[in-house]
């Protein structure tokens, strides 16, 4: 077998882009790592521009990267799950912190949806584009599903999603530390109710109660986003 | 290891169930976390441990396994950008200007209703 062919044959398994997956997430974090974990330098944001451009190089689609990448995208579900170990570990920080949790959920909430769906339809994007960045703080599932319901287009909230947790990831310390609020339960909380998983893995690398506070917001926004997204849009557009 | 993968997917697995059959509007997984909290707590009652202890037990091991690897698993989602870089370029300022505006604000919401209810409360406590 000469070398295109091998490579031909290469590309479209799943063992490649699982592979491919894994390395530029290893090169991306061991640069996040470098930089003492600042958060420009966001080891998300940096192995999708890997992956995406080493797609475009060999002119790879999207399904078939997913194919392979599919096995690591899965774990997302056993991993939104394994949130329970450090939450009943602070079980009762949370508790204490109820209330405060509550009405931060519903500010929050409302905020991201009223927020980017007026910046967006003030800047002229069109409606379907509005439907699909309404849900984008919550979870990519949970977002996607949301989005097909209202005539989105799912893989583009996904992708707004993702877009959302990097911002939100990269944003947060700084700002929290400009305005000196060292309570790492409210930055924690604010942290995953506006960038989901990927700001609870932010919020996990800078405090330990900062990161179960992300992870009850991920999961508190996951079921009031899907529920306020339809009775605020028609308001909006 | 396996055990502890077991108990995620299966608590995963009636969380789906639930959230299919009763049309919640929280995921699967979502329910599933809820429901691994309850039954840890029930079994700390039935037969108390500490911290310590559940670290070394394959759930606590499977679990904070997954979490150190948290950023990676939305590599994947991320990646489906390279689908639509023709509709993000066209209204690529108005999303990234809603994008890094509404991300923004909506930090800056939840962290301010967040302490002004816990110093409201701790006020009255006092």
């Amino acid at each position: 077998m000469d070398s295109w062919k091998l490579w031909v044959y290469l590309q479209t398994t799943p063992l490649f882009w699982l592979t491919a997956t894994l390395a530029a997430f290893f090169v991306a974090d061991r640069l996040a790592q470098l930089a003492n974990r600042r958060p420009v330098v966001n080891p998300v944001l940096i192995a999708v521009i890997l992956v995406a451009v080493l797609l475009k190089a060999s002119h790879t689609d999207y399904p078939t990267y997913f194919n392979g990448a599919q096995f690591v995208h899965f774990l997302l579900g056993p991993a939104t799950v394994a949130l329970a170990v450090p939450l009943y570990r602070n079980l009762e920080l949370v508790r204490q912190n109820l209330l405060a949790m509550l009405a931060a959920l519903i500010v929050g909430a409302v905020t991201a949806i009223v927020s980017a769906v007026g910046i967006a339809a003030a800047l002229g994007a069109p409606k379907v584009v509005l439907v699909s960045l309404a849900p984008k703080s919550v979870t990519a599932a949970v977002a996607m599903a949301v989005s097909e319901n209202l005539g989105g287009l799912p893989p583009l909230t996904a992708t707004l999603v993702i877009a959302t947790g990097i911002i939100g990831a990269v944003v947060v310390t700084p700002l929290m530390n400009a305005l000196r609020i060292r309570d790492f339960a409210a930055r924690g909380f604010a942290a995953g109710l506006a960038s989901h998983g990927i700001g609870t893995a932010r919020a996990f690398t800078v405090d330990p109660v900062a990161g179960v506070f992300a992870g009850v917001a991920m999961g508190l926004n996951a079921v009031v986003t899907p529920a306020l997204v339809p009775l605020i849009l028609p308001w909006l557009s | 290891m396996i055990r502890g993968l077991l108990i995620l997917l299966l608590f995963q697995l009636v969380g789906e169930v639930l959230s299919r059959a009763l049309h919640l509007s929280a995921p699967g997984p979502v329910i599933g976390l809820a429901l691994l909290t309850l039954a840890m707590a029930g079994w700390n009652r039935w037969r108390p441990f500490d911290d310590k202890e559940l670290d070394s037990t394959d759930l606590g091991r499977a679990a904070m396994g997954l979490l150190g690897v948290l950023s990676l698993l939305f590599v994947p989602a991320g990646v489906g950008v390279v689908q639509y870089l023709g509709l993000i370029g066209e209204y690529g300022v108005a999303l990234a200007v809603a994008l890094v505006g509404s991300t923004l604000l909506t930090l800056l919401a939840t962290v301010g209703a967040f302490l002004a209810v816990k110093r409201l409360l701790n006020g009255r406590e006092a």
